[in-house]
């Protein structure tokens, strides 16, 4: 028994040994060459693998945009699949450089997990789907349902707070991955199917028959999905957010993917400045990278909006509408601070 | 050779301690000991460093946070404002439920198969060896998978039922909901409500059992003394089960039904079996029933066959020979590896979390990823099956003490 306990003891000891984050990340991915982004692979819109292994989604975006601004290639990205359970050890460990999926930023888990929310690459809200033939016109006729929801994530609570406020009844049937949590619902184990409303969007169309399908008008919840670090590397995180603040500002001076080599020529100080044609700008230097990095970005998946249209919007199959997502002088919330 | 200044005397003295068996030992020991305590204090603060660097919180604190989730299936209390030490203890019982049930149906399906495969009936023989044979050779988790998408599968599923239902209700009001029903939500069935009456039933129930054991005693030192038994199923059967049944007319049948009804979605009221306990409790017993009949098959062979062939000599029935000779014996060699069984049947019911089923692990994965004490938890999930693992060894250990060959 005492060599039972002295094994596990050595096997925790090294554990711990192995996890140790180190200090940089950026010098730590620009010594191994590449990035690791900690993804969903079932989310269509966000991070899914395509039949041939290539992962594409708004959340894939933003990994290649902060590979394109870090080496100058988007390609030097390489992927985790995590599912919900698993995200948050992973970036804990060091395992991943990032954490792009679809994680909601909450003061628990900016303090209390010890990582670092700023960006918010999509604005989300928890929504409810269900059956046409049950004919629910509204989230608060549910009281009775049984209802379908993956574990470990704040869709479970922001269900459990809903239905006590209006003093509804409910039987949660809680899965650890989303497939399976697709599966139970789609053999009829539960009449509701509750996550954010995206992923509502995007979880009907994988249905055996979509068109069977409502999403209710319902948002119960503020969802404010973003990209997370590691907290106190101050560099890392400036990088990662500004990435996003790139495309957004991007977006806000008309520069598209097809385009920037073009605007580069522009007249307009801002835009000379944002895109490293101003003479004796260091704000890339400054970042930790190369003076042209917001043209790298631009480069490899286009500004928010193109990115936005491509994976959710018209151009895709969830044609989602920009809604909250707008920019600011959209009436939307995308806003980036001055890139000076 | 003045190694350092010491006399002769004192160098032999020196040198015997050296070489002394006792003192090397002691010296061994202390130091292993040393060695382990330090192993424990650098893994232990190796943790600690490595929580503080990633900025996070430590400690068991946590547990008397408001759980905010609600969960499927519970045998205490519980809502989302309880605790998460409260949801553990929800997640504990839900382990021990589904190992309860799952070793007793287990033990009697093993036992009926490894008695099968020994069985001149061809047939039953052949069943029970590709029973024994599918089962025992697939990993458990597709064992789980099996049953859950089977049972959701083969089960008729819950729409169509509830479709039939509420359309028969339309055409007729008079029309009652069906009071058991089998989907793929779970079986539901009338729930009874025993009315303060039935306590006689209860009380007469006990007295009966008793009776019956100290009929039982009596008439095995009739057999002693005279050679004739006297019929002790039948009286038992009288006391366990007509006496009580008698009672329960006499006092007016005091009970009741919780019927369950149909809502818009589901029923509710009555009794309910989820399918993932459902799917989680056969996979198990009839996974873990195939290692136990091939235990009982191999004790029932580990008995001499001359102990069989004495009691043919003498005139003894067959099936009393097995109860009264063989299997006795067999027990003794039986119930080691049974005990190893049971542990692996409890070991692994945490893999509910492929069925949806919460238990200890899925409660414990839900917590630790609402609340990041990763540490915490994986701890605690350790320390319980531990406990629950060593307790079960503790009684078999006595229950063998208690069968074993008793010298004389």
């Amino acid at each position: 028994m005492a060599k039972r306990i002295l094994t596990a003891l050595i096997g925790a000891a090294v554990m711990g040994i192995g996890s140790q984050a180190s200090a940089g990340t950026l010098e730590d991915v620009k010594a191994k060459g590449f990035l690791q982004c900690g993804v969903n692979a079932n989310l269509a819109g966000f991070g899914a693998q395509d039949s041939s292994g290539n992962f594409a989604g708004l959340d894939i975006d933003l990994c290649k945009g902060i590979a394109a601004a870090v080496f100058g290639d988007a390609t030097k990205v390489k992927y985790t699949a995590l599912s919900a359970k698993d995200r948050f050890p992973a970036l804990q460990s060091g395992e991943i450089d990032l954490l792009a999926r679809n994680t909601t930023w909450t003061a628990s888990r900016d303090s209390q997990l010890g990582f670092d929310f700023r960006v918010v690459n999509y604005y989300d809200g928890q929504g409810f789907m269900t059956r046409k033939d049950l004919n629910v016109k509204s989230a608060l006729e549910l009281s009775g349902a049984a209802v379908c929801v993956q574990t470990g994530t704040t869709t479970e609570l922001n269900l459990a707070d809903y239905f006590k406020a209006n003093n509804l009844q409910y039987n949660p049937v809680v899965f650890e991955k989303q497939e399976e949590v697709d599966a139970a619902y789609n053999a009829g184990r539960c009449d509701v199917y509750t996550t954010d409303q995206s992923g509502l969007y995007s979880i009907r169309l994988s249905l055996s028959n979509p068109a069977d399908h409502v999403i209710l008008p319902e948002i119960i919840s503020k969802e404010p999905l973003g990209p997370a670090v590691r907290q106190g590397d101050s560099k890392w995180f400036d990088i990662v957010s500004f990435t996003h603040y790139a495309m957004v500002t991007a977006e806000e001076f008309g520069i598209t993917q097809a385009n920037v080599e073009e605007m580069k020529k522009s007249a307009n100080p801002d835009i000379k400045r944002f895109l490293g044609e101003e003479e004796g700008s260091t704000i890339g230097a400054d970042l930790g990278l190369s003076k042209d990095w917001a043209v790298q970005i631009i480069k490899a998946v286009g500004n928010y909006g193109e990115a936005f249209e491509r994976n959710v919007g018209q151009g895709s199959n969830l044609k989602i509408e920009r809604g909250l997502n707008a920019l600011w002088t959209k009436g939307g919330l995308q806003y980036a601070p001055p890139i000076r | 050779m003045a190694v350092l200044g010491l006399s002769d005397g004192e160098r032999h003295r020196a040198s015997s301690i050296l070489y002394n068996p006792e003192y090397r030992s002691y010296f061994f020991q202390v130091l292993t000991v040393l060695v382990v305590v330090w192993l424990i204090y650098q893994a232990w603060s190796n943790a600690a460093e490595n929580l503080a660097r990633s900025n996070m919180t430590a400690g068991f604190g946590f547990l008397s946070a408001r759980a905010g989730f609600d969960l499927g299936q519970s045998l205490i209390e519980y809502t989302s404002d309880s605790t998460y030490r409260r949801a553990l203890l929800v997640g504990f019982l839900n382990t021990l439920l589904v190992g309860f049930f799952g070793i007793i149906t287990a033990t009697i399906v093993g036992l009926l198969v490894g008695v099968g495969r020994l069985s001149n009936n061809w047939l039953i023989a052949r069943l029970c060896t590709v029973y024994v044979e599918i089962f025992r050779n697939i990993p458990p988790l597709l064992v789980i998978f099996f049953w859950y998408k089977g049972v959701l599968a083969i089960l008729p599923d819950f729409k169509q039922i509830r479709q039939s239902v509420q359309d028969a209700k339309a055409a007729d009001p008079s029309v009652v909901d069906p009071s058991f029903i089998i989907s793929n939500r779970g079986i539901n069935f009338p729930n009874p409500i025993f009315e303060p009456g039935f306590n006689a039933v209860w009380l007469t129930l006990a007295i009966g059992i008793v009776a019956s054991i100290a009929f039982s005693i009596w008439a095995n030192r009739q057999q002693m003394s005279t050679g004739k038994r006297p019929p002790v199923l039948l009286v038992s059967l009288g006391l366990i089960v007509v006496l009580p049944l008698l009672v329960f007319l006499v006092v007016g049948a005091p009970i009741s039904f919780d019927y369950p009804v149909l809502g818009r979605f589901n029923l509710s009221g009555g009794g309910h079996i989820s399918p993932e306990f459902l799917s989680l409790y056969l996979a198990l017993s009839l996974y873990t029933a195939s290692f136990i009949a091939e235990i009982v098959r191999a004790g029932i062979r580990g008995v001499p066959k001359g102990q069989s062939e004495a009691a043919n000599a003498l005139g003894i029935r067959p099936s009393r020979s097995m109860r009264l000779i063989v299997l006795p014996q067999a027990l003794r060699i039986i119930i080691p590896p049974l005990t190893s069984q049971y542990l692996n049947l409890i070991k692994n019911s945490s893999l509910a979390v492929a069925a949806g089923y919460a238990d200890l692990v899925q409660v414990g994965n839900t917590i630790l990823n609402q609340s990041g004490h990763s540490i915490e938890i994986i701890a605690i999930w350790m320390i319980v099956y531990l406990t629950i693992s060593l307790t079960t060894s503790l009684f078999m250990n006595w229950f063998n003490a208690k069968m074993a060959l008793v010298e004389r």
